[in-house]
């Protein structure tokens, strides 16, 4: 049976005490190599994140033959920018157009796509977010200060541990003249989430990542 | 199979209150659970559907109230020893010997089986 059946409020301290002791157990069994871990949190904290997924969309902004094998399979059109790895392996790009607005969501846990935007952040895997944005996805939205048009339907994709999904942010009027780097810096992780629209050039960045 | 982990639709959690410049992890060990569950992972003694009920078998109300990294540590207990790479004893054992004493009252090590 589970060992945390009967488990009540841990403190955190509790928490840091249990994981060391674990960690300290399965390291002197052979099963774990210290070393290991720290280029797993390394990883994870420095390198993959959502500046991946920005250039992405960026690289499909500019290259309509990229962009289009990207619709058609999107870990494979990911993949020829460097980004695979972890909970990536099929992961399908959903457009937003003047007439559609897509959010993703995992109701059942935390599923993301990895390579392109990293961990997800906690309000993600959160109760409220979870149980709400398949239920009324505009109040989800202007909670995150968006706003759609009328009559711009809003599809919400509820991940799997199989699939998971991109969205691919409308391109912002006046970007014609960038550079893809220039576009990627337009590119926040929540306009690949659905909760967030591409920046305008000039416009101040959010503060989340 | 549904449980509090279903939490698609439900009414009553608030608002989201999203985390202006959210760190990638809060603490260390969200580090550490984190990386522990990923190299355990790798051995293939268990796949994703596993490792996810694992956390989802949960009490539904402990479900709830722990943090995220709080269901990748029970979850990550439970799949050590329901694959027989560590033992019920073993673990309980590493804990109650830990600094500090991670198996202190209110803890899952003194109530496992």
């Amino acid at each position: 049976m589970p060992m945390s059946e009967h488990d009540h409020h841990t403190p955190p301290s509790d928490l840091a005490l249990r994981v060391k002791a674990l960690e300290s157990l399965l390291v002197e069994k052979g099963l774990v190599d210290p070393a290991a871990l720290d280029i797993l949190i390394d990883t994870y904290e420095h390198k993959v994140g959502p500046r991946n997924g920005a250039m992405v969309v960026a690289r499909a902004w500019s290259d309509p033959a990229y962009k289009a094998r990207l619709m058609e399979d999107g870990a494979a059109a990911i993949g020829e920018l460097g980004f695979t790895g972890r909970q990536g392996a099929d992961i399908v790009v959903v457009e937003n157009t003047e007439r559609v607005h897509n959010m993703v969501v995992c109701t059942l846990c935390s599923c993301y796509p990895w390579p392109v935007l990293g961990l997800p952040p906690v309000w993600y895997k959160s109760a409220p977010y979870r149980a709400r944005a398949v239920r009324e996805p505009r109040a989800v939205l202007a909670e995150f200060g968006v706003t759609l048009a009328d009559g711009v339907e809003v599809r919400v994709w509820d991940s799997t541990s199989e699939v998971r999904y991109l969205v691919l942010p409308r391109r912002p009027a006046g970007t014609e003249s960038l550079s893809e780097d220039e576009l990627a810096d337009l590119v926040t992780r929540d306009s690949m989430i659905g909760t967030g629209l591409a920046l305008t050039p000039g416009a101040k960045r959010e503060p989340t990542p | 199979m549904n449980g509090a982990h279903d939490l698609g639709g439900m009414d009553g959690f608030g608002p989201i209150a999203p985390e202006a410049n959210e760190p990638v992890f809060h603490a260390e060990w969200e580090r550490r659970i984190f990386a522990l569950t990923l190299a355990m992972g790798a051995h293939g003694a268990w796949n994703i559907d596993m490792s996810r009920h694992a956390r989802e078998r949960v009490d539904p109300g402990e479900y709830l109230r722990a943090s995220y990294y709080e269901h990748w540590l029970h979850g990550l207990e439970t799949l050590l020893v329901e694959s027989g790479l560590v033992a019920a004893d073993e673990l309980a054992a590493c804990y109650a010997a830990a600094p500090g004493n991670a198996a202190a009252p209110g803890n899952a090590a003194e109530d496992e089986g």
